[in-house]
């Protein structure tokens, strides 16, 4: 073959992850009540037993509150709460990509103060990566920090913060101010900071979505002041760090067990004999899901190994969303109901908010545009 | 997992071979009709078409996964030879304990329809019915059936068509399958033997659309290959088709159900180990019918990629194309495993299918 190919060798479970499951089921069964489907709920309580647990930041060092558990142990923690549609807002991005960023580039002083607090399920944090005039274009962020006497002023806002009125921190993504000729490298100058939420100077406004709910934010910076300690990595090393935490945001297996109650409500539709083009419409969905399962636990595997799979992690995301954004539409074609928002967790009310929540999926965390572009890359082409 | 280093040498020893001896030119002259007997000498030296046997019956106790992982690289070549069938045919013929070759076998019947019957004839036998559509039957010095006998299924050996009503067929890539009708033919008594091993025709129908599913996943490697490298030859408005956004995002499809293809593929394979019916079908079901719907997309996109030359009999594309829109009816069409996976899901109900799909 001359071309590049994606790999995803088949990963088996080690045993110490098969008998987690157990413990984690067991779990979700005490916490039945806090289950529900797509609402993202943010309950720290939740959260804090998750951490009491030792299930947020697993595969962190002890010294700085983890558990150096594997990725594969992680990984049932994770699908099992997302299958039972349990309430990880309030830990789950610092989980995921800022506790692991933290860990690649904070200092010791950093790793010490904010890692047993994320693992302990006691700090949130949100993502300070997109503004009103840059979204996939990232480089593009017109926030700007300056540094003064004991530490940098920033200036700027943020958009489509999510989590941001009840997180502690953002890890925001911004550039140091250049004197006089705009630099010609687009990645020049940009630059992390662990940001205080409830530094002065900072506004933070609601912006609803279209099933009005309160997830995403507006964020204005005015003259803030973060203290020099506060610095994620070096200054103009952003966008290699930028990159690095998108690609732990990418990898995980979030990317389809988003719908999976509304496919589990379509089987309870069906019933034990469906007929031939039900089953065969339901059997597509399930082959699609078990083969982005499997392809998920092998870059579940890659990071085990420390490799850093960017483009597999692009393609099981492009996969995913599309078998998701298709889940609602393979059900409004076998059992076609109107959609109601309202109700409690019936199949109307999972039609309308998958109905619903299905264009973010192919939006968040990079665009579906983007990650093919990032496959591109990955084949040789751009 | 770290893929055992026996089996990535067998895999890349394949490789070479099929680059040596399975170029272009073979697979067009075996579409017209001509055997090609030194592709599969040279297969047959490496001992791949009976290595799964026990090493007492001349095979090496392979592992299935290493060869089925060698049907994919068979299927990136076009290799058109039986092997996927001679593989099939020795498991069921070893296990019966019927005479076995290392020559080109194949194995039937191949089709959810068929049915065969075997009646006792004195010391021997008769055997009446229709075997459609047998892969490579015509060049095969031995034919293995499964036929519903007296107390059961039996395996039968045949040494050829000699004896049946023959009509010859090819599917769309050109490859031999042709169909045998029997109307009472007489066989001796050690041509017959009960199948063991669970060797029946529910596993030789799940392992033959495991072969097929494995295959299509090297045809659509194969096609992914040749398109992202014309996308960077062919130039247009002065530059290469692969610098156009339009051309890359397609490609980026192409490269992601490639990718599903062989990890579905995979998901088949690793339960091959486990000597259980009702996973393997649950798995292989899951395989054929992931592997079929990325054939059907990733088709499409590498023949819009390539624009008319594509659509050439001289160039390669159409190998794997062809292949891929054949292969994906043979042993269940796509649609036909997806009504058997959810038939499955929905009879044990929809509170068991996340422990089903999470079970180790």
């Amino acid at each position: 073959m001359a071309s590049p190919m994606f790999r995803f060798d088949p990963v088996e479970l080690p045993p110490e992850a098969i008998a987690l499951r157990h413990e984690v089921r067991a779990f979700i069964k005490e916490h039945q009540h806090l289950m529900g489907f797509t609402r993202g709920e943010f309950n720290r309580d939740f959260s804090r037993a998750m951490g009491k647990r030792g299930w947020i930041g697993m595969t962190w060092p002890k010294q700085y509150g983890g558990h150096e558990r594997s990725s594969f142990e992680r990984y049932v923690v994770i699908e099992e709460m997302l299958v039972a549609g349990a309430p990880l807002s309030a830990h789950y991005t610092g989980d995921r990509q800022s506790g692991p960023n933290l860990l690649r580039f904070g200092t010791e002083e950093q790793k010490q103060f904010f890692l047993p607090k994320i693992a302990a399920g006691e700090l949130t944090f949100c993502i300070g990566m997109s503004e009103p005039n840059s979204g996939s274009d990232l480089a593009g962020t017109r926030t700007r920090a300056v540094k003064v006497d004991g530490g940098y002023k920033i200036n700027g806002s943020k958009l489509w913060t999510s989590n941001a009125h009840r997180a502690d921190y953002a890890i925001l993504f911004c550039k140091m101010a250049q004197e006089g000729q705009p630099d010609p490298d687009r990645h020049a100058g940009a630059t992390q900071f662990l940001l205080p939420l409830k530094s002065p100077g900072i506004d933070i406004r609601p912006v609803r979505n279209l099933l009005d709910e309160h997830h995403f934010n507006e964020i204005f910076l005015t003259d803030v002041m973060v203290p020099d300690w506060l610095l994620l990595g070096k200054e103009g090393n952003g966008w290699n760090q930028v990159t690095s935490e998108l690609s732990f945001e990418r990898s995980a297996p979030d990317r389809f067990l988003v719908f999976f109650q509304v496919l589990r409500e379509m089987l309870r539709m069906a019933g034990p004999q469906p007929d031939r083009a039900t089953a065969a419409a339901l059997g597509r969905l399930v082959a699609q899901l078990a083969t982005l399962r499997s392809m998920s636990l092998s870059i579940a595997g890659m990071l085990h190994e420390g490799l850093q799979p960017n483009s597999e992690s692009a393609v099981v995301k492009d996969l995913g969303t599309r078998y998701e954004q298709d889940i609602p539409v393979v059900a409004r074609g076998l059992f076609p109901t109107e959609p109601e928002l309202d109700a409690a967790d019936t199949y109307a009310s999972m039609i309308a908010r998958a109905t619903m929540n299905a264009p973010r999926l192919s939006i968040q965390g990079g665009t579906r545009e983007i990650l093919r572009g990032i496959i591109a890359r990955g084949l040789g082409l751009r | 997992m770290a893929m055992r280093d026996e089996a990535r040498m067998l895999l890349e020893s394949m490789g070479r071979l099929f680059e040596d001896k399975c170029t272009k030119q073979v697979v067009d002259l075996a579409e017209k009709g001509s055997f090609p007997g030194e592709l599969w000498r040279a297969v047959s030296e490496i001992g791949v078409p009976l290595a799964a046997l026990p090493e007492s019956g001349g095979g090496a106790d392979a592992e299935w996964s290493d060869l089925y992982a060698v049907l994919r690289v068979a299927g990136r070549y076009a290799a058109p030879i039986p092997l996927a069938e001679t593989m099939l045919a020795g498991w069921i013929a070893a296990a019966a304990g019927l005479e076995l070759t290392d020559q080109p076998m194949t194995v039937g019947p191949v089709r959810a329809g068929d049915r065969l019957t075997l009646e006792r004839d004195g010391n021997g036998w008769r055997l009446t019915g229709r075997a459609s559509r047998l892969p490579y039957a015509r060049s095969a010095r031995r034919i293995i059936l499964l036929t519903d006998g007296p107390d059961g299924e039996m395996a039968v050996a045949l040494d050829g068509t000699a004896g049946a009503e023959t009509t010859e067929g090819r599917n769309m890539a050109g490859e031999p399958r042709d169909t045998l009708s029997f109307s009472g033919m007489r066989l001796v008594a050690d041509a017959a033997a009960p199948v063991r091993g669970g060797t029946t025709r529910a596993a030789l129908y799940r392992r033959g659309a495991l072969a097929r599913a494995t295959m299509m996943s090297g045809a659509l490697e194969r096609a992914m290959d040749l398109a992202v490298t014309y996308a960077q030859e062919r130039q247009q408005f002065g530059r290469p088709i692969s610098k156009f956004q339009a051309v890359q995002q397609n490609l980026a499809v192409l490269a992601g159900q490639t990718a599903a293809a062989v990890a579905a593929a995979n998901v088949g394979i690793e339960s091959l180990s486990r000597n259980d019916p009702e996973v393997e079908e649950f798995r292989v079901a899951i395989a054929k019918t992931r592997v079929g719907d990325a054939a059907t997309l990733a088709c499409e996109i590498a023949h819009q990629v390539h624009g008319a030359i594509g659509f050439t009999q001289e160039y390669a594309l159409q190998l794997a194309t062809r292949r891929l829109w054949s292969w994906r009816e043979e042993f269940g069409a796509d649609v036909e495993w997806a009504a058997r996976l959810g038939a499955i899901v929905c009879a044990r109900g929809a509170d068991e299918l996340w422990p089903i799909l999470s079970a180790p």
